[in-house]
C-alpha cells in the first residue's frame, strides 16, 4: 500500500494524455531474494537481498566487476542465479526465459537492429507477441511520438545520432508495456551535454510511466541525481541500500564513503565509543568524534576516519578538535576552492571552500587549522572493512 | 569518378591525398604485371583459339560456339555442371551454417577443436580426400561394410560412382569454404541482439530467423560464393568419385582438349562455362551488396 502511494503522486503530477493513460501499466515491485551467482570459482554476485517498491527507480552503482550487470542479467533471465529468488510483481521469475518475463530493457550500445528501421525496431516485441497489425501500428505511433522521433521512423539506427539512437531503445523497450525497465548503463555513450538531457528525458518518462525502473551505472553523479534509491556494490556485495542522501551524508561502510563523493580518509585509535559515536586519536594529532556505523569498533581498534572536503572548515585561531597543517596547493575550480593540507603525520587532507570574488588564494605554505562542519559530518570505519 | 568529387579533389588537402595515392598504386604493379602475363594473356589466347572454326584451327568462325549451343547433350553437360553447383553449395550452407554457429556458442577451448576440424580438409591434398571418398563409399567401403554386417543391406550399394555420392564428397570438401566466412560474420555479431530480442518476447527461433540470418546474410553470400565456384570446377573430384558414367564441364573440356585434340571446341566449351559460372557468382555477389548495405554499421 505504501509503495502505491508513493507512485501516485507522480500520475497526478502529469496529466496523461489518452495513449499512455492506456499505456501507463501500474509500477510492481521488484525482489531480489538472496542472490549469489558464481561463474566458476569466482563469486560475482554474494548474497544480494532488494527489495525495490513500485514506481521506484533504483541505481545499482559500483565500480566495474562489483556484479551490477550480472544481477542486471539475472533480473532480465539472460542469467540464471546459483541461488536465490527473482520476485517481479507477485510472481516468482527464476524459471522464466527472458521472454517470459516482460522486462524491457535498454543496452549500453542500445544493440538496435541495425537491418531494421526505427519502426521496425520499435515494432520488434509487438509482433514478437502476436500483436495484430493495426495494434502495432498504433502502438509504435504512440511510442515514437513519445520519445519524439516520429520523423525518423523509416530510417536505419545508423542514419541516426546517439541521442535519438537511445530514444529508440527506448521506446523499443517500453512498447511491450514491460512490468519493469532496465537501464544497462544508459549514458554511458553519449557526450556530457547530451547525458544531462537524456537524464531528465528519461527521469521524466519513467515518472509519467510509474514504472519500477533499475539503472545499472558506474557514475555516482547519475546515481545521485536520477535515482530514488541507490544500491552500492562491491565486490559482489551490497554495501548500502539506501536514498542518495543517505548514501551520501550517511555513508554504512568505508567503501561507499570512498566511492561515492570523495572523502579524506585519516589514520587512528577509538579512545571511546558510546551510543554510535566514538572519539578517535587521529595520527595527525587530534582527537575527533564520528558517528560510526559499524558497531564492530571497540576500544582500542585502529579506525579510519572520513569526512568530505566540504565538511571540513580552515580556520586561523586555534580551538579544540582542530587538525593543524600547512597549505600545499590551492586548485580554484569556478565555485570552490580545493584546498591541500598537509598534516604533521604526512598526510594529505584535501579542503573545499566556496571562493570569494576577488579573495586572495592561502598561498602554499601557510599554516592553517581544520575542523569538521560537525562530528555527524565524520564516519569512523574499522580498517579491515572495505577497500 | 563524378564531376563534382573531381572539382572537390582540386580543393588543398584532399589534392595532397590525392597525389599520394597516386603514388601508392604503382605498388600493385608487379601483382598487375603478374595477372596481365599469367592470366590475362592466356585468357586471350583462349578467347582467340574458341574463334578457329575447326580443329586443325586454319578458319576463323563461330563454329564452335554454334556447335555447342546447336548439341542438346553440351547444353545438358552444362546444365548438370551448374546445377550440381547448386546442390553442393545448398548441402553445404546446411550443414556449414550450424557449424558455425556452434563455433560462436563455444569457449575457447572447443572453438580450437572445432576450427582444426573445419580447416584439417584444407591442410590435406584434394586427391588424397577424395581418394577417402572412394575408400568410404566404395563397395567393399566403410559405409558397404558396415550395413551389410548390421543387415540392413543385403547386397552392397552403389554409392561410389554415383552423383549423391559425388555431391556428398563435394561438401566434405569445400566445408572450409563455406564455413570461413560464416564464422567471420556471425562472430561479429553483438550478442546483445539476440538478447534484446529475447527480452521483447521472441523467442530463439523468431530471434534467429529475424535477426541472426538476415546479419549474417554477407557471410552466407561469401561462403556459397566461393562453395560454389569450387565445386562446379572440382575436377580431381568430380573426375574420381563421379567416375565415367557422369559427365561435368571440368571434364568434358579435358576430354576435348587431351583425347580428342579438339582444341577450338575446348576452348569454345571453356569460355561458355566461364561466362556462365561468372553469370551466377555476379548473381549472388548483387545479393551481397544488397544485404551488405546494414550490416557493418
Amino acid at each position: 500500500m505504501a509503495a502505491l502511494q508513493s507512485a501516485l503522486p507522480h500520475r497526478h503530477a502529469a496529466p496523461q494524455p489518452v495513449t499512455e493513460a492506456s499505456a501507463a501499466p501500474a509500477g510492481v515491485a521488484v525482489t531480489l531474494d538472496g542472490i549469489t551467482h558464481r561463474f566458476g570459482a569466482s563469486t560475482a554476485v554474494d548474497n544480494v537481498t532488494l527489495e525495490i517498491k513500485a514506481g521506484e527507480l533504483v541505481a545499482l552503482l559500483g565500480p566495474s566487476g562489483c556484479g551490477k550487470t550480472t544481477l542486471l542479467r539475472i533480473l532480465a533471465g539472460f542469467q540464471t542465479q546459483t541461488l536465490g529468488r527473482v520476485v517481479i510483481g507477485d510472481r516468482v521469475v527464476d524459471s522464466l526465459p527472458p521472454a517470459g518475463r516482460g522486462v524491457g530493457i535498454v543496452f549500453q550500445n542500445y544493440a538496435l537492429f541495425p537491418h531494421m528501421t526505427v519502426a521496425q525496431n520499435v515494432a520488434y516485441g509487438l509482433e514478437a507477441r502476436g500483436a495484430a497489425k493495426d495494434a502495432v501500428r498504433a502502438r509504435v505511433e504512440a511510442m515514437l511520438a513519445l520519445v519524439k522521433l516520429d520523423a525518423m521512423r523509416d530510417r536505419f539506427p545508423k542514419q541516426l545520432s546517439g541521442g535519438q539512437q537511445q530514444r529508440v531503445a527506448l521506446a523499443r523497450a517500453l512498447a511491450i508495456r514491460p512490468s519493469i525497465l532496465l537501464l544497462d548503463e544508459p549514458f554511458a555513450a553519449l557526450d556530457k551535454n547530451l547525458r544531462l538531457d537524456m537524464q531528465i528525458e528519461i527521469k521524466q518518462l519513467q515518472r509519467r510511466f510509474g514504472i519500477t525502473t533499475i539503472m545499472v551505472t558506474h557514475d555516482q553523479e547519475e546515481a545521485l541525481s536520477m535515482a530514488d534509491r541507490i544500491a552500492v556494490l562491491s565486490r559482489g556485495r551490497l554495501e548500502q541500500f539506501g536514498t542518495p542522501e543517505d548514501v551520501y551524508d550517511r555513508p554504512a561502510t568505508l567503501f561507499v564513503n570512498g566511492f561515492v563523493g570523495s572523502a579524506n580518509q585519516l589514520k587512528g585509535r577509538v579512545l571511546r565509543v558510546s551510543g554510535g559515536v566514538a572519539e578517535v586519536a587521529l595520527e595527525a594529532g587530534t582527537l575527533l568524534s564520528a558517528v560510526t556505523p559499524d558497531a564492530g569498533l571497540a576500544v582500542g581498534d585502529p579506525a579510519i576516519l572520513c569526512v568530505r572536503p566540504e565538511n571540513l572548515r580552515l580556520a586561523t585561531e586555534a580551538a579544540p578538535q582542530q587538525i593543524a597543517g600547512t597549505v600545499e596547493l590551492a586548485l580554484p575550480l569556478g565555485p570552490v576552492v580545493v584546498y591541500e593540507v598537509r598534516t604533521p603525520d604526512g598526510g594529505q587532507v584535501k579542503v573545499t571552500e566556496p571562493r570569494v570574488a576577488g579573495a586572495a588564494l592561502r598561498a602554499p605554505g601557510t599554516p592553517v587549522r581544520l575542523h569538521p562542519v560537525s562530528p555527524q559530518t565524520c564516519r569512523a570505519f574499522p580498517v579491515s572493512a572495505g577497500a | 569518378m563524378t564531376a563534382a568529387a573531381i572539382t572537390a579533389g582540386l580543393a588543398g588537402p584532399a589534392t595532397a591525398a590525392r597525389t599520394r595515392i597516386g603514388r601508392e598504386w604503382t605498388l600493385a604493379l608487379p601483382l598487375a604485371a603478374f595477372f596481365a602475363v599469367f592470366f590475362v594473356t592466356p585468357l586471350l589466347l583462349l578467347v582467340a583459339v574458341s574463334l578457329f572454326a575447326d580443329a586443325e584451327m586454319t578458319r576463323f568462325g563461330l563454329d564452335q560456339y554454334v556447335r555447342f549451343f546447336g548439341d542438346a547433350f553440351n547444353l545438358a553437360v552444362l546444365g548438370s555442371t551448374l546445377y550440381l553447383g547448386v546442390k553442393v553449395t545448398a548441402l553445404t550452407l546446411l550443414f556449414g551454417y550450424p557449424l558455425a554457429w556452434l563455433y560462436t556458442r563455444s569457449g575457447p577451448r572447443m572453438q580450437s577443436a572445432l576450427i582444426l576440424v573445419i580447416i584439417l580438409p584444407l591442410l590435406t591434398s584434394v586427391v588424397v580426400r577424395t581418394f577417402a571418398w572412394i575408400v568410404i563409399l566404395g563397395r567393399d567401403g566403410i559405409v558397404n561394410t558396415l550395413l551389410l554386417s548390421l543387415g540392413l543391406a543385403e547386397t552392397p550399394l552403389r554409392l561410389l560412382y554415383t552423383e549423391g555420392g559425388l555431391v556428398a564428397a563435394l561438401v566434405q570438401v569445400q566445408m572450409p569454404l563455406m564455413v570461413l566466412p560464416l564464422i567471420t560474420t556471425l562472430s561479429r555479431l553483438d550478442p546483445n541482439l539476440l538478447d534484446a530480442s529475447a527480452a521483447l518476447g521472441a523467442g530463439p527461433w523468431r530471434g534467429f530467423w529475424k535477426v541472426t540470418l538476415p546479419l549474417s546474410l554477407p557471410g552466407i553470400v561469401a561462403g556459397c560464393l566461393l562453395t560454389y565456384a569450387a565445386s562446379v570446377t572440382a575436377f580431381i573430384t568430380q573426375s574420381l568419385v563421379g567416375g565415367g558414367q557422369m559427365l561435368f564441364m571440368p571434364q568434358y573440356i579435358y576430354q576435348q582438349t587431351i583425347t580428342l585434340h579438339n582444341w577450338p571446341f575446348a576452348a569454345a566449351i571453356s569460355i561458355v562455362f566461364m561466362v556462365s559460372v561468372l553469370g551466377v557468382v555476379m548473381l549472388f555477389n548483387l545479393l551481397g551488396r544488397a544485404s551488405k548495405g546494414y550490416v557493418h554499421a
